[in-house]
């Protein structure tokens, strides 16, 4: 049995002696020259003229603006709003104007330098809390990207009747993905006069959609190059970057590459939607149980539409978090505004939505007088219950995550983590708080989404080598390590002879994106599926029986046959969705958590200090212990810096001025808990092995847990991410001025 | 290209610092190389292997003579100061990350002058003396604290280097150093406060409060020490700051002002 045990990863050792290459590793192709882009410095303002400085030497230098294209100047993706290059009005600050490839990066910064714009500033709107239905207009008549609803039962007659109604307001701010290896792509002219777009990515089938329009014709292929982090990050935008290095390219004659410096990948590339969600519960004061729900959250989805919709839709559907309730009114609105678009990012919307009922369960039990943990408890999912759309759950993975988390806390409480003094900080003036908090994630497409899209992966044999072939990449999750994992266990077959083939749209069917915590569950089911159609055609072409091995079968197969392959394609999985009144079957499945925090508040300086992270996630089945704990830990860590460290600052244009590592604070390795992580497995009879997503699980509720965690130790309760040292010693004096 | 100048001994590096008045200092780089893309220098003035020109040794009076070019985790690590100014050794640990330690100096730190530079509250707390040296006028003392003139500002020749740092045997003194970073490593500190305590028969007779990023250079709270002094320590000396920081993007004046007195406070009230 290969799956469940720790087999290596693939990638680990190049990974670890710094032989893996990255994009901008790569060998340069001859003549290849360096892109470098001319953005906006104005978040809404008319493009008069783009000028080129006459006396510039411009020998040598290729420009590229809206009028250089040969298809259509839009970034398709959900909607055409987005253009590759804004024309005659820009949008948001950083938005691109005009490209410019030259032979070094240094004549490229120096020629966009005699690129001149005329702008007319427009009035701009930067505050998404205002922008719907403003005066000024960004999309459609009324600022609304997208709105979404759930609506169970009858939630207004009970808010206005009940006993008890509690209400709050929650913010989230921005957050950035931070992958380690900026956003980076190579445009190659191909000999027949097409185009390779290769380099960092998530999605080569989003680029492949988007470039279609873009260059007119033109044929190309997009291949993955080793890709360092994504999150999210690498979702939508490499679409427009990938229409740049193309047009120059074009333009060019001759490869173009474009790595984006940190500073440029901060201020230009998509973040994490901000959000404004105002919760109001109606509670029975004697069975603390939830009588009706309503969520009503805002985001800012900035000036383009990017994959917003989805997120707005994600957010809504995680809304009420794993809590029954009869009656529940979950509504979003994703809005325009004047700034640098928001897009996908782990989590998708749940991060935001899930934090704000988190702590509402918080302000429920403390106007109550009640343990939070058993506020919770009466209310958590149990096995028959129904989700805010109809759907029916069987799992009873929330008591399990539930009761090992409240053990855990209690044994914190009884056997504390010791204060370990380091340099700079002896002496502090520390309290002590522990707290846990609930979550639960849906995984795959929302609906049938999975069934409409029906994604694909061809499985091959050549020689004694199975390949799978996918659009799913691996961008340190795994992929290219648990896929053949899958495989090699379905065909009882070496691990070592089955691997990955090269993530490049030429040779690889669509899978669908790497997102949505759908790679492993669905991709890695058709994988499955897969394998054992290779197997059958295998038995088929030799006249083997049922009882023959696929390593029997390969043995009696002549090593100069060709190569064999198959196509698999997702089954319909009959789901039942009505999207347009959001009821039915939200996701195939959910993976539930429960995560425990054990930290410090400084009281003079309003510092967390984290001790011990403690997190129960089911995970269906782990295909690979240590990668799923990688998975589990890594977000767990990365949600610790949305809740107390990582703040976008915006400056009155709407651009980040933190844009440097320096300035937008991420945890290191010393602000890093000790972590621990119980893995449950209530496996999923629709993912392979039993297997559920969890790539994006382990991110949406640990602020939650956080605040729950300083409001034991000091007794502030803050609804507002990130609770920077700042925000919570103003909260703390604030406390001892009325005190 | 930048030009490189690589001096074998300190004789060299002082002539070549007259002759070449263009060519930055560089020892470890770990600020010079951050700028290197944005702000480019003409030439540079390699200090890092420099004989003479690192090290640390105890001198006449029990003081330490640290070389400009030691970098921070050899102080970190030294026995003699973490005898005679632990703090400076606290100090030294918590400079950026390992890698920081590993290559940045001492010297480097004082030369880049950044009020929020985390060693110097310490060598403003401890009346430590910078030497500083010249191809055409030899070696001149100067206290550390008229060394910060201004903002980024030394007393400082264009012809001279930064050569040693001399540190008073303080061991029996009452010590503090706090780094309030937001991050546990490799931050810019939002306030330093390093602090030493002398007292005879419980009255304080000597007292130093230094901070570091509350101004414009790092500075003595000298309203502070004249409370503390004469009396047992009294937290309440504490109400006596009167610090002026500023807002900027990495945190507020009014945050940076609270802190500085509530972690001053805290420390007092452990005395």
């Amino acid at each position: 049995m290969l799956i469940g045990t720790n087999y290596q990863r693939l990638d680990g050792r190049a990974k670890v002696t710094g032989a893996a290459r990255y994009v901008d590793d790569l060998p340069q192709p001859e003549g290849c020259l360096f892109g470098l882009t001319l953005r906006s410095p104005h978040p809404h303002a008319r493009i008069d003229a783009i000028r080129r400085d006459p006396g510039y030497d411009w020998q040598g230098i290729t420009v590229v603006t809206a009028e250089d294209i040969p298809g259509e100047n839009v970034v398709a993706l959900m909607t055409d709003d987005q253009p590759v290059l804004a024309a005659g009005l820009t949008r948001h600050v950083t938005e691109p104007i005009a490209l410019v490839a030259a032979p070094t990066r240094q004549r490229a910064a120096e020629a966009l330098k005699h690129i001149h714009v005329d702008y007319t500033p427009l009035p701009a709107l930067l505050d998404f809390e205002i922008a719907q239905d403003h005066e000024i207009k960004i999309y459609g008549e009324d600022n609304v990207f997208a709105r979404a609803a759930t609506l169970r039962g009858d939630p207004d007659a009970l808010l206005r009747d009940a006993e008890l109604v509690i209400e709050g307001i929650y913010r989230v701010g921005h957050q950035e993905q931070l992958y380690i290896e900026p956003q980076g792509l190579i445009a190659l002219p191909r000999e027949d006069g097409g185009l390779t777009i290769l380099g960092s990515m998530q999605c080569p089938y989003y680029i492949h959609k988007a470039l279609k329009r873009v260059l007119g014709g033109v044929d190309f292929n997009v291949r993955q190059t080793t890709t360092g982090g994504a999150f999210g990050g690498k979702e939508d935008y490499p679409s427009i970057m990938g229409a740049h290095v193309a047009l120059l390219a074009l333009k060019a004659k001759a490869p173009v590459k474009m790595i984006y410096a940190r500073d440029e990948d901060l201020i230009a590339t998509t973040k994490r939607h901000p959000a404004v969600i105002r919760v109001r519960a109606a509670v029975d004061p004697k069975s603390a149980k939830l009588l009706a729900v309503e969520s009503q959250m805002i985001f800012d989805g900035g000036a383009y539409n990017t994959l917003s919709p989805v997120v707005n839709s994600r957010g809504v559907l995680h809304g009420a978090g794993p809590y029954v309730c009869e009656h529940v009114r979950v509504t979003g609105v994703m809005v325009a505004s004047h700034t640098p678009p928001n897009g996908a990012f782990r989590g998708f919307g749940a991060p935001q939505s899930q934090f704000a009922m988190e702590r509402h369960m918080d302000r429920i039990a403390r106007h109550l007088e009640m343990d939070p943990a058993e506020l919770r408890r009466i209310n958590y999912y149990r096995p028959g219950d129904l989700t805010p759309t109809g759907q029916r759950l069987d799992d009873p993975a929330a008591e399990e995550v539930f009761e090992r988390a409240r053990a855990w806390v209690e044994a914190a409480r009884r056997a504390p983590a010791p204060v370990e003094e380091a340099p700079g900080g002896r002496g502090r003036d520390l309290a002590r708080g522990v707290a846990f908090v609930m979550g639960f994630h849906g995984a795959g497409f929302t609906g049938n989404g999975e069934s409409g899209l029906a994604a694909k992966v061809d499985v091959s044999l050549e020689g004694d080598r199975v390949l799978i072939h996918t659009a799913s990449i691996d961008m340190g999750q795994g992929i290219d390590t648990v896929f053949p994992a899958i495989v090699a266990e379905t065909l009882d077959y070496p691990l070592d002879k089955v691997s990955c083939a090269p993530h490049d749209t030429a040779t690889v069917p669509n899978s669908g994106p790497t997102a949505a915590s759908r790679s492993v569950m669905v991709v890695g089911g058709v994988s499955q599926k897969g394998a054992r159609q290779l197997r059958e055609a295998l038995r088929a072409a030799l006249g083997a029986g049922p009882e023959a091995t696929f390593a029997e079968l390969v043995a009696a197969r002549s090593p100069e046959a060709p190569p064999l392959r198959v196509r698999a394609q997702y089954d319909d999985d009959g789901a039942i969705w009505d999207a347009a009144r959001y009821w039915g079957d939200a996701y195939p499945t959910y993976a539930w958590t429960a995560v425990a925090v054990e930290l410090d508040v400084d009281r003079d300086t309003g510092e967390v200090i984290y001790r011990r992270l403690f997190q129960a996630t089911d995970v269906g089945k782990a295909m690979n212990k240590v990668i799923v704990e990688g998975q589990l830990e890594g977000g767990a860590v990365q949600a610790l810096g949305y809740a107390t460290l990582e703040e976008v600052v915006i400056d009155a244009r709407g651009a980040m001025k933190n844009n440097r590592l320096t300035d937008y604070i991420i945890p290191t390795t010393m602000d890093t808990p000790e972590l621990e992580t119980a893995i449950v497995e209530y496996p999923f009879a629709g993912g392979p092995y039993g297997a559920k997503g969890i790539g994006e699980l382990p991110h949406d509720v640990p602020a939650a847990a956080v605040a729950a965690a300083i409001e034991d130790a000091v007794g502030v309760v803050l609804d507002q991410l990130p609770m920077t040292p700042q925000r919570v010693l103003a909260a703390l004096m604030m406390q001892e001025e009325e005190a | 290209m930048s030009r490189v100048y690589r001096p074998k001994d300190l004789a060299e590096a002082l002539q070549m610092r007259a002759d070449h008045p263009e060519a930055a200092p560089l020892a470890g780089g770990t600020d010079l190389m951050v700028t290197r893309h944005s702000a480019p220098r003409e030439a540079y003035l390699n200090l890092f292997n420099v004989e003479g020109l690192s090290g640390i040794e105890v001198i006449q009076g029990g003081a330490i003579r640290v070389g400009a070019a030691t970098i921070h985790r050899q102080i970190a690590c030294s026995p003699e100061i973490q005898r005679a100014a632990p703090i400076l050794a606290e100090a030294a640990r918590v400079i950026g990350g390992r890698q920081i330690q590993n290559r940045g100096t001492i010297g480097g730190n004082i030369a880049n002058a950044s009020p929020a530079g985390d060693t110097l509250p310490v060598l403003l707390a401890l009346d430590a003396q910078i030497e500083v040296q010249s191809a055409a006028r030899g070696a001149r003392l100067i206290p550390i604290e008229g060394f910060f003139k201004g903002y980024k500002q030394l007393d400082l020749a264009a012809d001279e280097l930064i050569t040693a740092v001399i540190v008073p045997d303080h061991h029996q003194d009452a010590l503090y150093f706090r780094k309030v970073g937001t991050r546990a490593a490799v931050a810019i500190s939002q306030v330093i406060l390093a602090g030493r305590v002398k007292r005879v028969e419980g009255r304080v007779i000597e007292a130093r409060v230094a901070f570091g990023s509350v101004a414009p250079t790092p500075i003595r709270a000298r309203e502070v020490e004249a409370a503390l002094i004469g009396h047992p320590v009294d937290p309440r000396a504490a109400d006596a700051l009167d610090v002026h920081p500023i807002d900027d993007i990495r945190g507020t004046a009014v945050y940076r002002r609270a802190v500085a007195h509530r972690v001053l406070r805290t420390w007092l009230r452990a005395l």
